[in-house]
């Protein structure tokens, strides 16, 4: 862990009764980078992102944000401390508009108490005209100012997914973790959602975890990759070195030798 | 007096200046962004226009030079036009959903030296066409989102340049000053390219006189006072908005509001309440649409009620027109339907506060026009060109009517000349088209008379009506006159037909080419259980040829016989401006798309039941493809029993 790296994961394990999710994991998360985390279904990929952001506890193993070690601490504490995420199958509050569900995105960074909320006066409105400016920019940085008072599941899916991108940057996260976040979408939807996540790590600075089965945007927008194959990590690398890797190409092909695109 | 009569106040940026001076904490403009209205004061205003301006200059930009802005309607992009104004430059705004080759013909022949684009989108197009324009020294980009990935020297941020003005303006403070003093009414203050329903694109040129005098008029007429509201959400390339969120903005110190983005407009547009609207037909027809598909979706007792009060309106709107008085019982009733129907639908389409409304740019049904009149909306119509700076004709309070555009502005002469077609003459003439001296010869008589190319004449009232494109006015084999348009607008005033092109000159009898409106013929066909998957399937269903069959001739029986359609079809795709077959302000150009579709009007008039049609499209990245496919031609028996029109 040092200055190159936002986020370390150390001998990182879990087991499901008999079944090994993930097994002696490590690997450095690259400060301001986007790292891709590839693999066959079932290679332990979510388990990982889990792990990460809280949901699991480790059997073995440490994560460590910025020099903390925060292995032990709960989902929320993890949160507030900024590892922001979405999730594969959309977490959205579906009753509740698009401003609202960004809204409690932000939950964790509003401090007033709740008597002054109930009377909204002085700390409260300050604090929530301040949030909804914070807010403001996500939606106009995701292009959803015409959809702030729709309910989301009125949404088409691929714009609930960027909503769920909207919901996880409402946060203020150092780090990202996404879990497919274009599963599901066609070639127009995946291009926009490529370009909003460079745009994420490039204008707001945010470190991206990712994981996508979409080979070609993983290569063009990666600057490390990782692979993993039935819970363990069987390469790391620059996107180029890892689809030359040996290991890598048989867990995707069997043994073919194709050296081209993976 | 005029404005231009006087050297202080003949140009627009001389306009900015006595607003700031004399109103400087009035709202200049407004925009929309991160879902609040932010105002930008008459003196916000001046400084902005002045750092850009102060900038422009540091890079070089001085007379005659000439700037594009290509974006949605923002602050930023008027203020660039105004900021190449101060400095004796000319402003091209162009259409921001141009295709690539549309863009490179027009900033090409206007020779452009900067271009404003509105965001990475835009910067993007400009970028791609750099090498396919010599003159292009400058691209600005006003949204910096998305623009860490670019660093191609030529562009830079519209901060930036305000940045550079306020720099230059610090070592030469008399520079501004001097530079708007130089302004005269009758240099070109804008080069509108037309839409061309013909050949390429036309570059009229506007002289701030034309938009000041024109203005001038406009405002008298309609009474605009300072501070009105207005939403400027038309295209920045038309015309029509440089002479409403410029000109009689600044002339009248009227307010112009830049909606969020082109997807708000609506809600955008109730939030504001604005004081006047102008929309083109299309847009009418689409509030309309879109009123009728919601009040089907809604509760029965509501839908009840709503059609009741509509009904009740429409009758007493049209024993008004007939100039009867409305009984007792009739009146009390629209008082009720005020605050159950009328109110909350006005309010809901945001034109509670609209003093007046235009409608223009082509004829609108007489239904669509009916209905919003009668629940209480100040309709009217206005006629105007490109080159006659966006207005000609304007119906008063009093003389509205669907039938006419009312009278001309003051001080602009209008007459019909022995073939038919309107001229005029006035401040709102153009000086001409750019560097097409012998079109502009064709266009504008010795004695300054401007001809419009529409044919047109004078009713008992003294108001203008027109009636089609002069050229378009051709003759059927027996003689009788053929105007297709007139047919078209007919066509057209059916909710199921979205655009209708009219065959016939030379021609034994009319035919019509029909593109349906997806929206109402497939709510039409949901409700009876056809099923469809696409535009193309949806026009194939013989259920639909014959629901437009009807339609059709309901229109027929409106039209004197030898203008009735007889035979039709169904495109079997909208009409598209990326195919060239619209402009881009949704005129068909009947020219073309006769020679496009040769094959279906040899098909018509052979006696056939289907053509083969092959057509290019054009996609929205640029790329073409071609499609062939069979479609069938129907003929309209002889008057079928006709729904009663709703």
């Amino acid at each position: 862990m040092d200055d190159v790296s936002i986020l370390g994961v150390a001998t990182l394990s879990k087991k499901f009764g008999g079944v090994t999710a993930v097994q002696d994991v490590s690997l450095e998360v690259p400060r301001g980078g986007i790292l891709s985390i590839i693999g066959p279904n079932g290679a332990g990929k979510t388990s990982l992102l889990n792990m990460i952001s809280g949901f699991y506890k480790p059997d073995t193993g440490r994560v460590v944000l910025d020099g903390q070690n925060i292995t032990q601490k709960k989902p929320s504490d993890i949160a507030a401390l900024g590892i922001g995420r979405t999730f594969q199958n959309i977490a959205l509050f579906s009753g509740l508009t698009v401003l609202d569900n960004l809204m409690l995105g932000r939950h964790v960074r509003m401090k007033a108490g709740v008597l002054s909320s109930v009377i909204y006066w002085g700390m409260a409105q300050k604090e929530d005209i301040a949030h909804r400016e914070a807010i403001e920019e996500i939606i106009e940085f995701l292009k959803l100012q015409d959809l702030r008072k729709q309910p989301t599941a009125a949404l088409a899916y691929g714009l609930r997914k960027r909503v769920e991108l909207g919901r996880a940057l409402a946060n203020d996260p150092k780090v990202l973790l996404l879990d497919e976040p274009m599963g599901g979408m066609n070639q127009d939807e995946k291009e926009d959602m490529a370009r909003y996540i460079l745009d994420v790590n490039q204008e707001r600075g945010v470190t991206v975890v990712l994981i996508e089965h979409d080979m070609g945007v993983v290569m063009d927008i990666s600057d490390k990759v990782v692979v993993l194959d039935r819970g363990r990590c069987i390469a790391t690398g620059t996107p180029d070195e890892v689809q030359r890797h040996r290991k890598v190409v048989e867990a995707y092909l069997g043994t073919s030798k194709s050296g081209g695109r993976v | 007096m005029s404005l231009v009569d006087s050297p202080k106040t003949d140009t627009l940026p001389k306009l900015v200046a006595r607003n700031a001076a004399t109103d400087p904490g009035g709202a200049g403009m407004r925009e929309k962004t991160r879902g609040v209205w932010h105002t930008y004061t008459w003196a916000d205003y001046q400084g902005h226009v002045r750092d850009f301006a102060l900038g422009l200059a540091s890079l070089g930009f001085g007379r005659g030079d000439k700037l594009s802005v290509i974006g949605d309607n923002r602050p930023q992009l008027y203020f660039a036009q105004l900021s190449a104004q101060v400095l004796g430059g000319i402003s091209v705004p162009v259409y921001q959903d141009s295709i690539a080759s549309e863009l490179v013909y027009v900033l090409n022949h206007a020779e452009t030296s900067v271009i404003v684009a509105e965001d990475q989108e835009q910067v993007d197009k400009a970028l791609s066409l750099k090498d396919q324009l010599p003159r292009l020294r400058s691209i600005v980009f006003d949204d910096p989102r998305g623009m860490w990935a670019y660093d191609d020297p030529i562009l830079c941020s519209f901060e930036s340049v305000m940045e550079a003005g306020r720099a230059f303006g610090k070592a030469n403070p008399d520079f501004y000053a001097k530079e708007v003093a130089k302004g005269a009414a009758g240099d070109t203050a804008m080069i509108a390219y037309t839409s061309g329903t013909t050949g390429a694109p036309k570059g009229a040129m506007l002289s701030h006189r034309n938009m000041i005098a024109t203005a001038e008029a406009f405002v008298e007429v309609n009474e605009i006072k300072a501070g009105d509201d207005w939403l400027s959400y038309l295209p920045m390339a038309w015309v029509g908005d440089a002479a409403f969120s410029l000109g009689m903005a600044l002339v009248a110190k009227a307010t112009a509001n830049c909606p969020e983005n082109p997807e708000t407009v609506q809600r955008d547009l109730r939030e504001l309440g604005p004081d006047a609207v102008l929309a083109p037909p299309r847009i009418w027809e689409n509030m309309l649409t879109t009123m009728q598909v919601k009040t089907d979706d809604a509760s029965p007792l509501k839908r009840r009620t709503f059609e009741h009060f509509r009904a009740l309106a429409e009758r007493c709107e049209l024993k008004r027109s007939d100039g009867n008085a409305l009984s007792i019982v009739e009146r009390l009733g629209l008082a009720v339907g005020q605050i159950l129907v009328y109110g909350p639908v006005r309010d809901q389409l945001g034109l509670r506060n609209a003093r007046w409304c235009y409608t223009g740019g082509a004829p609108l049904g007489p239904d669509t026009y009916r209905f919003f009149r009668s629940f209480g909306i100040n309709l009217k119509q206005i006629y105007g060109a490109t080159e006659a700076t966006a207005m000609i004709a304007c119906q008063a309070d009093a003389e509205a009517n669907p039938n006419t555009v009312g009278r001309p502005i003051p001080r602009v002469e209008v007459k019909i000349d022995d073939r038919g077609e309107v001229m005029l003459k006035g401040p709102n003439v153009f000086k001409g088209y750019f560097k097409q001296e012998e079109v502009t010869r064709d266009t504008v008589t010795p004695d300054g008379w401007l001809k419009t190319g529409d044919a047109g004449f004078f009713d008992k009232q003294g108001h203008l009506v027109i009636i089609d494109r002069a050229k378009d006015v051709g003759k059927l084999t027996d003689g009788s006159a053929f105007a297709p348009q007139f047919i078209e607008n007919k066509l057209k005033f059916s909710p199921f037909i979205r655009e209708a092109v009219a065959f016939g000159d030379q021609r034994p009898f009319v035919a019509a080419m029909i593109a349906i409106d997806m929206q109402t013929v497939g709510t039409w066909a949901e409700k009876r259980g056809i099923a469809y998957t696409s535009f193309m399937d949806l026009s194939r269903k013989g259920e639909v040829a014959t629901l437009i069959g009807e339609e059709i001739a309901k229109a027929n029986a409106t039209l004197p016989d030898m203008q009735q359609a007889k035979r039709y079809l169904l495109l079997n795709k909208e009409l598209e401006a990326d195919d060239a077959e619209m402009t881009r302000t949704r005129k068909v150009r009947r020219k073309f798309v006769a020679e496009k579709y040769a094959n279906v009007i040899d098909a018509f008039y052979g006696g056939e039941n289907s053509a083969e049609v092959t057509v290019e499209i054009t996609f929205e990245d640029g790329r073409k493809s071609t499609m062939t496919s069979i479609i069938a031609i129907h003929d309209l028996v002889s008057a079928p029993p006709v729904r009663r029109a709703a």
